[in-house]
């Protein structure tokens, strides 16, 4: 089905436990550059452990083990070679709750170009950013602000901008407009639309509508049977196949439960 | 009573009126517990007041202590306290704050780590006169730095290492953990992550814990007696390897004194030692309230 | 294929110089904390070694049996048991003190007190434990015993009792603030429990809270305890330097950490016996209040536990 992408993330066999706990079982697929793919799936299948995998967040935390692969554009970001660190300045990720660091709008997005020791003009990349972010025209006149004077959806997007500015390959997004109202969550969607052009997305979300909207391919995950606790991917489609004519009949029952 | 509960068997006699007497005058009690320590408080700073008042000249921050009240002051032992404080926050303060990350950051769960805990706070409670030994074994004479202001103030920052770690300690453990996720996830290191982000927002609880812990060795005077801190210096504190007294000392030795003169002498160096704690302890209170507000 | 070229040469390098700049932080860090090992080490190592030619020369038994210390005299006994028991006296008189009335102060601000009165409380409570203990001294010296002396005048100008007054209300703001902690970790879902049951205020604290707290209020009398035995300049001021083995709390004594005060004071030669005796009264002390501060800080860990 991805025939006509080049293939941006590819999967292999990946395996996550947290100590004991097998949270992830037996996952494969590929994510196409520059697309949107949409996760969704019932609280608690392993969706956001499942998007820490692509950008390395699992190694923070102790308890948790990743077996398998994650291929980068044909490199496995989990060889034993490569840091963590570089990893996510590649692949970037947004959080469900907003949190710019606690500094001036300004600061923020330079933030990341900084510390990779970016030569450019920063003005520039920032107003740039910022603009990509689509909340330039709110924030140029005080760009000197404490960020967590903006409201939530301006955060959020800042959040972006500042993902935005190191410019990385791949945009992870874990439920990016779960905390915000109706008028900030399309402004979110709207904007992942712009963003496509030039980035490949990966976004968590719980909500049908959202994945149907905003989403190209869409991968469903489950408990992988009965009984057990180890989330898996269950289907995975192109988003209007997904919807219109899934294969699976769990996929079905979650997708039109949450219509009907 | 019989008239909510009139079904009231006789199986049960509750005497409920006669137990919540007793309640209140368990309240009374423990309430008079509370304010029987704030008494004996005031008395105290009163007391101290009115016995020293009087000798709080100019002269009195100006002159070395002599053999005449009259002609005593505080000029050495406050040279002798500044000094030894700034040494002390200049070595305890880093160590200080970086076990304190090692602990929260870097630390992982092991025998290692565990062990070091265990340690911090057995070490928070060996009494303050043992330190003073250590100091004397181990600076005085170990390193040779004799009965200086540097021997002192290594002593004194052994001493408070613990309380700079756990206020340290707790003081990062504060930062939201999401904090450093938004740092790590733009390719930031460990370090620089620490750095940029966990260390700027802790500082004022670090801040904070580090001014109690210089309060705590402004007035500590055991260890350094045992190292031998001299009471009686008639020349200004030149460098670090200088012998010195300070405020705590000072005011031990006019207390050990038979005249009437020199314990009036101690009140009023009481009142100086109190009234620089105090005015810590202000600043701690508006540092951490300036610095919150910030951001 | 452009892209993950580009990718490949560019994107995910090692960076070996970054890498080592993390690792050495990391060590330094690593060595920062082990500062506290050291200190430790430190203690038993300058103790362990003076002790040890202290007792080439005085034999353990004596030490520990004979009922005189004299060290500063010209006929030297070594019997530290006078020096215990001027530190025990004074130290069980303060626990008469600072235990009661810490533990009802506790018991006050954690299940009486409104949450305004215990912002305001706990904090003027601290002061009094913020209080330099040669305050305490003079205190202890120029106001107590004076009072002392007007009730009973046979009290000697110094003496054990008014120390341990004093190093009571130095002592009660710790119990009261462990103890509280220890309260407030009861889940309310206990206190609850029992007043359902139609348990007044008093009983649901005397009953349920007191006792479910327990392990956590006898860390803080045992850290009290260990604070009382280690505490120094009151008893340096006002308790004395007569070593004698006593139960009379109006009479002059001498402590163990008053004597290490005395002898670090007075102009005795430092390779003489009489000096080392600081350190084998110094390691006495140590472990007196080890045992009790590793029992302490074990009975806290275990109640933070259950509550968590
Ligand atoms: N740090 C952790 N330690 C142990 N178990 C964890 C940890 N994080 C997640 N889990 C467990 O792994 C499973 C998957 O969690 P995850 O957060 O990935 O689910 P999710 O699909 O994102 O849920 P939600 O939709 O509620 O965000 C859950 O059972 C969770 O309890
Ligand atoms: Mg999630």
């Amino acid at each position: 089905m991805l025939q006509n992408h080049e293939i941006a993330l590819s999967v292999n066999n990946l395996n996550v436990y947290y100590g004991g706990f097998h949270a992830l079982e037996d996952i494969s697929l590929e994510i196409p550059a520059r697309q949107i793919t949409a996760i969704i799936g019932p609280s608690g299948c392993g969706k956001s452990t499942f998007l820490r995998c692509f950008n390395r967040m699992n190694d923070l935390v102790p308890s948790a083990r990743v077996q398998g692969q994650v291929l980068f554009y044909g490199q496995n970001i989990y060889d034993p070679k490569i840091n963590p660190v570089e990893v996510r300045r590649h692949i970037g990720m947004v959080f469900q709750k907003p949190n710019p660091f606690p500094k001036s709008i300004y600061e923020n997005v330079a933030y990341g170009a900084r510390i990779n020791g970016y030569k450019g003009d920063m003005d520039e990349l920032v107003e740039r950013s910022l603009r990509a972010a689509a909340l330039w025209d709110e924030v140029k006149d005080n760009l000197k602000k404490s960020a967590l004077a903006l409201s939530g959806g301006q955060q959020q997007r800042l959040c972006i901008a500042r993902a935005i500015a190191v410019e990385p390959q791949v945009i992870l997004m874990d439920e990016p407009a779960s905390a915000l109202d109706p008028i900030a969550t399309l402004k979110i969607e709207e904007l992942m639309q712009e963003l496509k052009k030039d980035y490949t997305i990966v976004i968590v979300t719980h909500n049908m509508q959202q994945a149907a909207r905003a989403s190209d391919y869409t991968a469903m995950m489950m408990l992988s049977k009965e009984g057990s606790r180890a989330g898996t991917v269950i289907e995975y489609d192109r988003t209007d196949a997904i919807f219109t004519r899934p294969k699976d009949k769990r996929t079905e029952d979650y997708v039109t439960g949450r219509f009907g | 009573m019989n008239g909510l509960f009139a079904n009231e068997n006789g199986r049960f006699s509750p005497r409920l009126s006669l137990r919540l007497r007793y309640g209140r005058l368990f309240q009374l009690l423990s309430l008079a517990a509370v304010t029987l320590g704030l008494i004996v408080l005031s008395v105290l700073i009163l007391d101290i007041i009115l016995d020293g008042y009087k000798w709080l000249r100019p002269e009195f921050f100006s002159q070395f202590p002599s053999r005449f009240p009259e002609k005593s002051g505080l000029r050495s032992a406050l040279q002798g306290s500044l000094w030894m404080i700034s040494l002390t926050a200049l070595m305890a303060f880093p160590i200080g704050v970086g076990a304190a990350i090692y602990l929260e950051e870097y630390a992982s769960d092991n025998w290692l780590t565990r062990f070091i805990e265990i340690n911090i706070a057995n070490l928070a409670g060996v009494p303050s006169i043992i330190y003073g030994l250590l100091g004397l074994g181990l600076f005085v004479r170990g390193l040779e730095l004799g009965r200086s202001v540097l021997a002192g103030s290594m002593t004194m920052a052994l001493l408070v290492l613990p309380i700079l770690i756990v206020s340290g300690r707790e003081a990062i453990r504060a930062v939201p953990q999401s904090l450093r996720h938004a740092s790590l996830a733009l390719g930031a290191t460990k370090w620089q992550t620490i750095q940029n982000h966990v260390l700027p927002y802790a500082m004022p609880g670090i801040l904070t814990g580090t001014i109690l812990a210089m309060s705590r060795a402004i007035g500590e005077t055991a260890p350094l007696i045992t190292i031998g801190a001299l009471t009686y210096i008639r020349f200004d504190l030149k460098g670090p390897l200088d012998l010195f007294t300070v405020l705590p000392i000072q005011i031990f030795n006019w207390v050990s004194l038979p005249k009437a003169e020199f314990q009036q002498l101690a009140a009023a160096g009481i009142i100086v030692l109190l009234a620089v704690l105090l005015s810590l302890n202000a600043l701690a209170i508006v540092l951490r309230n300036k610095l919150q507000i910030r951001w | 294929m452009n892209e993950s070229q580009r990718v490949l040469s560019t994107v995910l390098r090692p960076r070996a110089d970054h890498d080592r700049r993390e690792k050495i932080i990391r060590a330094v860090l690593l060595l920062f904390s082990a500062v506290s090992i050291f200190t430790t080490l430190g203690i038993i190592a300058v103790l362990l070694q003076e002790t040890i030619l202290f007792f080439r020369e005085v034999s353990i038994v004596e030490f520990f049996t004979e009922t005189r210390w004299t060290p500063l005299f010209a006929s030297k006994k070594f019997g530290v048991l006078p020096l215990v028991n001027g530190t025990v006296l004074v130290a069980a008189g303060a626990m008469f003190i600072a235990l009661p009335l810490g533990l009802l102060a506790a018991i006050y601000l954690s299940e009486y007190a409104s949450d305004r009165a215990r912002k305001l409380l706990k904090p003027a409570l601290e002061v009094l434990a913020g209080v330099p203990t040669v305050v305490y001294g003079y205190f202890a010296l120029t106001f107590v015993t004076p009072l002392l002396q007007k009730i009973w005048p046979q009290t000697q100008a110094f003496n054990a009792l008014s120390a341990s007054i004093v190093m009571g209300f130095m002592i009660l703001p710790l119990v009261a603030s462990l103890s509280e902690d220890a309260m407030s970790a009861v889940p309310q879902s206990l206190r609850q429990a029992a007043y359902a049951l139609g348990a007044t205020r008093l009983e649901v604290t005397l009953r349920t809270v007191v006792p479910a707290a327990l392990s956590g209020i006898s860390a803080a009398f045992i850290l009290a305890i260990s604070r009382a035995i280690g505490e120094t300049m009151i008893v340096a001021i006002a308790a004395g330097q007569q070593p004698k083995l006593t139960l009379n709390p109006l009479q002059s004594i001498e402590t163990m950490t008053a004597y290490i005060v005395q002898v670090s004071l007075g102009d005795t030669p430092q390779q003489s016996i009489a000096y080392k005796t600081i350190f084998a009264v110094g390691m006495l002390l140590f472990v007196m209040t080890l045992v009790m501060n590793l029992i302490s800080n074990w009975m806290t860990r275990r109640y933070r536990e259950v509550y968590e």
